[in-house]
């Protein structure tokens, strides 16, 4: 229908669609091998892990709140599970993966807790986690580091299996965004989610329990970032503390520009996953560009101060109309 | 009428009031140093000493100067997440100057004044940019740290005037240096801001009621601007006291301060949601965390674990008045 | 006939203060009961308790003859009860279908059937208002259609209960017209209906049954036939009509303020009106009809983009809360909570904070000099409180809006505007803040009256500017303000 693609064509969506393709464009004349699939895949496969975690980070921002303890949840699962890989290389994958999902949304559900039940603002209960798994880290591991050649070959071999010229972790974050896309536009749950976000004081008489909601986010938030624990270590093939430090904040970022709303109710997946491959671009095209690898933050910060200004300039809210539309 | 039973149960209210809302959490913090205290001097023989005692001022006056700050702005209902990028950004521009071979004043001068412009972003960001304080600032740390790293790369700047060393260094008299003097002055003025000014009734105002304090005629977008400013401006002296300690400037320098100093500020009582907060309770909080830090320290535990301690505290801390109201007592 | 469903002795109390003492009704099939009583009688908590948004303290709740404790919001529907509340509870940033089916959307499998969710929306809103686009964002819809997509959502899920908290306050003429079929309709289909309204003309034109509250208590129900509004205002007031308002004679001055063809775009256009010495202006119209977006602009909280505004013969620029007040204008808004009280803050700092500049020195608190300018307007206003350090948030409502009058008193203002002053508090509140009117009146202050309740208005001011969609209809003079006249200006289009 060509109404309602017109309609689809004035979504911030389609917008951050044009902007990423343009900056592409931008690109390919002056780096052809930009464009070449193996460079594009590379480029999904360095965005991948932004991807996922911005995918729990939405659901939180969704439900008004923020989760600045991903980062650290990340570093304590990834840390953990490299541990157990070290120790026990014979116990295989499955463990791995599922100790991670666990761990990680066991963590995630401290924070859900303390805003459901004792409704603590969750920027003050993910600041005290965040500093708290950040030192848990550091106590499991005393200080250690877990080198690749501590690694088991599974552990380190499943991110990287190619199928069909794409990274396992790619696939992962393409399988996770459809998921949570189907949760968010399918279930009940779901659009839950959205209504207690977007105004709880009205959730609550159309029977939806917020708190219950937001705790939702913050389990389905931390069992991701556990995921991307074992798959961040795997990556880089490394765990130690410092691991993805300030990384929530990117998170955050890429959530922001991808039109998530900080106020809560606002935001979809397609948008998020267009953020984060926006900040992936930038960063991935920077060094080819011939920009010094430190100036690679200042440009970041433009780009994320830029696009959240703009996007408070569109989500302003706009007059009720009272005056009655005269025939033009 | 139903009024009647009403102001019964509010008079019981206020008059249990003074020890629930304002003695008892400064109180408590009060306990909690005397507890540390002791643990500290009984854990070292020479935590008691005069010299020792000044160290644990030292290591945490710098934050504390921008915990004052924050407190303020966090009481109007926002808050700056960017404090420790433009605590980087002022070193660098600091180290800048005195490269050129500027003098003193000016290298001090320049820190500052690189503070309160970044402050002025992110106000412009927050009062004319209408974007949400916390992720305004989220934006400006990675672009203010950014900017240092652009300009300084992996590289170190050492060379500063004579005579700069002293100001996080240097003591006024004994063992009391100028940190500590500069916080209890910069405290005072903080404390009567606060408490005793048309000022400090407008920023709780603010964060208690923005909407009916704008109808109240205060001019909000103007006050929290200012705020923004002053918080710059405090990151900014934080810079020059700890650019001058360490001697010298890295673009990677007070990462992750932002959140401690936030912790700080909680820590001493004030409503992250605005609107409620004393400054003498974020002085309690600042000098708590100071003898905790060193305590740990003398003790020899390494620093990442104390994040721990400091995130529990601050847990704890908001988290057991809370369980007390929903599950102690009467039922709201 | 027995009730489908019957209360008898419910109770409520917020914190100590108790909202329903003795809550009596009964609902009946194929009928549609009204239920009657003033701002604070309970009616709000009835509803609440009824669609399980609040626990009843004590009392039965009898649903198809047999006892029930109504659990949650989602029981509630369970239980086949519907309700439109009163102040539009929806979600703008989710499509009008999926407001309208918010409690009960269509499922396939487990998963939310949207094209039902649309056909469905579509064949519902067909009856109401057909522009409503079900795939729009409700965002971007009028207050009135808002109120439509509550009662297309009362539609939506077969309750057999249907509760309308005054559903036509925003509603045109016509719009009213139509609901009232629809009701007529889903009476005769055997659903039981409680309608709650203001509008005697209303009620008599759609009841078939009464119930009045007074003071959190039902005070009696019965069959409509037979019944005046007389008697029915007796019971709600509990005592004769005439007493009501205490209208001062005062002789009216010069003018104070003019306005010219304000207009923002969008809300409102070529408002122009004057209000002199001693007189109070009452601004009728329905609820978003554009009345508080013109007195925003008298505020300077949202300035007009055309037109200009006279104070004392001269033209002013006031695009600022600080410039009103400087020029002697002060406003009690309508929304308490959000914008006129400082909740958390103590009723002491409350009423000084606007003219904090009068008791500061070199910017100083002075405890003293707040105290002698709060204590003395506390007591004219007879705030009940334990002393003025006493929070706002621990007083009733009526309460904290003589603390919000008393902010703006302290401010010596020469206009007040006070944006629906009586709104949600109780009788004898209300009766204090209409003699203190008087009284202002009488000491020279040109008072504006905002108002959505007709015997207010018609009972104290000296003249009624009517609004419709944004639009002046007229100004009456009191001499010549009837009760038909004025609702005819509001609604007809």
């Amino acid at each position: 229908m060509p109404e309602s693609f017109l309609r689809l064509l004035r979504t911030r969506e389609a917008g951050l669609l044009g902007l990423n393709l343009l900056l592409l464009a931008a690109i390919a004349p002056f780096f052809p091998a930009f464009l070449r699939p193996g460079s594009l895949a590379g480029l999904l496969d360095d965005t991948a892990l932004l991807i996922l975690l911005a995918l729990g980070e939405m659901l939180v921002l969704l439900t008004r709140g923020v989760d600045l303890s991903i980062a650290a949840n990340l570093a304590f699962t990834g840390m953990v599970v490299a541990l157990l890989d070290q120790y026990h290389p014979g116990l295989g994958l499955a463990p791995v993966l599922i100790l991670s999902v666990l761990m990680g949304a066991a963590l995630g559900a401290v924070n859900g807790l303390l805003v459901w039940r004792l409704r603590i603002p969750s920027i003050v209960v993910t600041l005290g986690t965040l500093s708290i798994y950040r030192g848990a880290v550091y106590l499991a591991s005393g200080g250690r580091w877990v080198n690749s050649n501590q690694m088991s070959p599974q552990f380190l071999a499943f991110v990287r299996l190619q199928l069909g010229g794409v990274s396992m972790l790619s696939w992962i974050a393409i399988a996770c965004a459809v998921l949570v896309a189907l949760f968010l536009r399918r279930s009940v749950r779901g659009r839950d989610l959205y209504a207690a976000g977007n105004n709880p004081s009205a959730a609550l008489y159309a029977g939806i329990d917020v708190g219950v909601m937001q705790f939702s986010a913050f389990l389905i938030a931390g069992a991701i970032a556990g995921l991307c624990g074992y798959l961040w270590v795997s990556r880089y093939a490394v765990a130690y503390t410092d691991v993805a430090s300030g990384f929530e904040l990117q998170v955050i970022a890429a959530c922001v520009i991808g039109g998530v709303s900080i106020s809560g109710g606002v935001g979809s997946v397609a948008g998020v996953v267009l953020g984060a491959l926006f900040l992936g671009i930038i960063k991935n095209a920077l060094p080819l560009v011939g920009v010094s690898p430190f100036f690679q933050m200042a440009v970041s910060g433009v780009v994320i101060t830029g696009a959240v200004l703009i996007n408070a300039r569109g989500t302003q809210a706009s007059a009720l109309r009272i005056l009655e539309r005269r025939p033009a | 009428m139903s009024d009647v039973s009403l102001s019964a149960r509010s008079k019981a209210r206020v008059t249990r009031r003074p020890w629930h809302a304002l003695v008892r959490w400064e109180t408590l913090l009060v306990l909690a140093i005397l507890v540390d205290f002791a643990i500290n001097a009984h854990a070292s023989p020479y935590f008691l000493d005069p010299w020792t005692l000044s160290d644990v001022t030292v290591s945490v006056a710098e934050k504390a100067v921008v915990a004052l700050a924050m407190a303020f702005l966090v009481m109007a209902g926002e808050i700056d997440i960017s404090v420790g990028g433009i605590i980087a950004l002022a070193s660098v521009s600091m180290g800048l100057v005195a490269r050129a071979g500027l003098p003193l004043p000016l290298v001090v001068a320049s820190g500052i004044a690189t503070g309160l412009l970044a402050g002025c972003v992110n106000g412009a960001l927050v009062t004319i940019g209408r974007v949400p304080s916390i992720v305004a600032t989220i934006g400006t740390m990675t672009l203010f740290r950014g900017i240092a790293y652009a300009v300084l790369g992996d590289g170190v700047l050492k060379t500063y005037p004579p005579g700069f060393a002293w100001l996080g260094q240097g003591s006024v008299a004994g063992p009391v240096s100028f940190e500590l003097v500069l916080f209890v002055a910069l405290a005072a003025v903080a404390i009567v801001l606060r408490h005793a000014t048309a000022f400090g009734r407008r920023v709780v105002a603010t964060g208690s009621n923005p909407e009916a304090s704008r109808m109240s005629g205060i001019a909000t977008d103007r006050l929290r601007f200012a705020l923004f400013v002053a918080v710059g401006t405090a990151a900014g002296l934080a810079s020059v006291l700890l650019t001058s300690r360490l001697g010298s400037t890295r673009p990677s320098i007070a990462q992750g301060w932002e959140l401690e100093i936030i912790t700080m500020v909680i820590l001493g009582g004030v409503a992250i949601e605005g609107g409620i907060g004393t400054i003498p309770g974020v002085v309690l909080a600042a000098i708590l965390m100071g003898l905790v830090t060193f305590g740990l320290g003398l003790l020899n535990v390494p620093g990442i674990v104390m994040s721990v301690v400091t995130g529990t505290m601050l847990i704890v801390v908001v988290a057991v008045p809370a369980a007390l109201r929903r599950y102690g007592g009467g039922r709201q | 006939m027995q009730p489908i469903l019957s209360l008898d002795g419910v109770a409520k109390s917020y914190g100590g203060v108790k909202a329903l003492t003795s809550g009596a009704l009964d609902l009946y099939c194929g009928q549609v009961t009204a239920l009657l009583g003033e701002n604070g009688a309970g009616k709000s908590t009835l509803v609440k308790i009824i669609t399980g948004i609040v626990h009843a303290d004590g009392g039965t709740i009898t649903l198809d003859g047999k006892p029930v404790v109504i659990e949650s919001a989602e029981h509630a529907r369970s239980l086949g009860i519907s309700a439109i509340f009163q102040e539009p509870v929806v979600f703008d940033a989710l499509t009008v279908a999926e407001n309208i089916f918010i409690t009960g959307r269509p499922l396939k499998g487990r998963s939310v059937d949207w094209p039902t969710m649309m056909r469905r929306s579509r064949e519902i809103l067909a009856e109401l208002d057909p522009s409503i686009d079900p795939a729009m964002v409700l965002g971007r819809l009028s207050v009135a259609q808002r109120h439509l997509v509550q009662i297309a959502r009362a539609l939506s899920n077969d309750a057999r209960i249907v509760i309308m908290d005054e559903p036509t306050a925003a509603l045109s003429h016509r719009e009213a017209e139509e609901l009232f079929a629809i009701t007529r309709r889903l009476r005769d289909e055997g659903r039981a209906i409680l309608f709650i309204s203001h509008k005697f003309e209303e009620v008599f034109a759609l009841c078939d049954r009464y119930a009045v509250f007074r003071d959190g208590a039902g005070v009696g129900q019965g069959t409509l036939q037979g019944m005046s509004s007389e008697r029915l205002i007796t019971l709600m007031v509990g005592r004769p009509v005439d007493q009501v308002f205490p209208k001062q004679v005062v002789a009216i001055g010069e003018e104070v303020l003019r306005v010219e063809a304000l207009g923002r775009c969008l809300e409102y256009e070529n408002v122009s009106f004057d209000v002199r010495r001693g007189e109070i202006l009452g601004v009728y119209g329905l609820i978003g009809a554009g009345r508080s977006e013109v007195m925003h602009a008298l505020f300077g909280t949202a300035p007009a983009e055309t037109g200009r505004i006279v104070l004392n013969g001269e033209t002013v620029s006031i695009r600022s809360a600080q410039q009103a007040i400087a020029h002697g204008i002060g406003l009690v808004p309508e929304d308490r909570q959000r914008q006129g009280a400082h909740l958390r803050l103590a009723i002491g700092d409350n009423i000084t904070l606007p003219s904090l500049g009068r008791t500061t020195r070199g910017g100083f608190l002075s405890a003293r000099r707040e105290r002698e300018q709060a204590a003395p307007l506390a007591e004219q206003l007879g705030v009940k409180m334990s002393g003025l350090r006493q929070r706002v948030e621990d007083l009733s409502g009526g309460n904290q809006q003589k603390v919000v009058i008393a902010k703006w008193l302290a401010t010596a203002p020469r206009v007040l505007i006070l944006d629906e002053p009586t709104k949600g508090i109780d009788v004898g509140a209300k009766a204090q803040v209409h003699r203190l009117m008087g009284e202002l009146a009488a000491k020279g202050v040109a008072i504006i009256m905002v108002s959505s309740e007709l015997p207010e208005v018609l009972g104290m001011a000296d003249r009624i500017m009517v609004m419709r969609r944004g639009l002046v209809q007229g100004i009456v003079p009191r001499s010549e303000a009837t009760p038909e006249r004025i609702v005819k200006m509001a609604t007809d289009a």
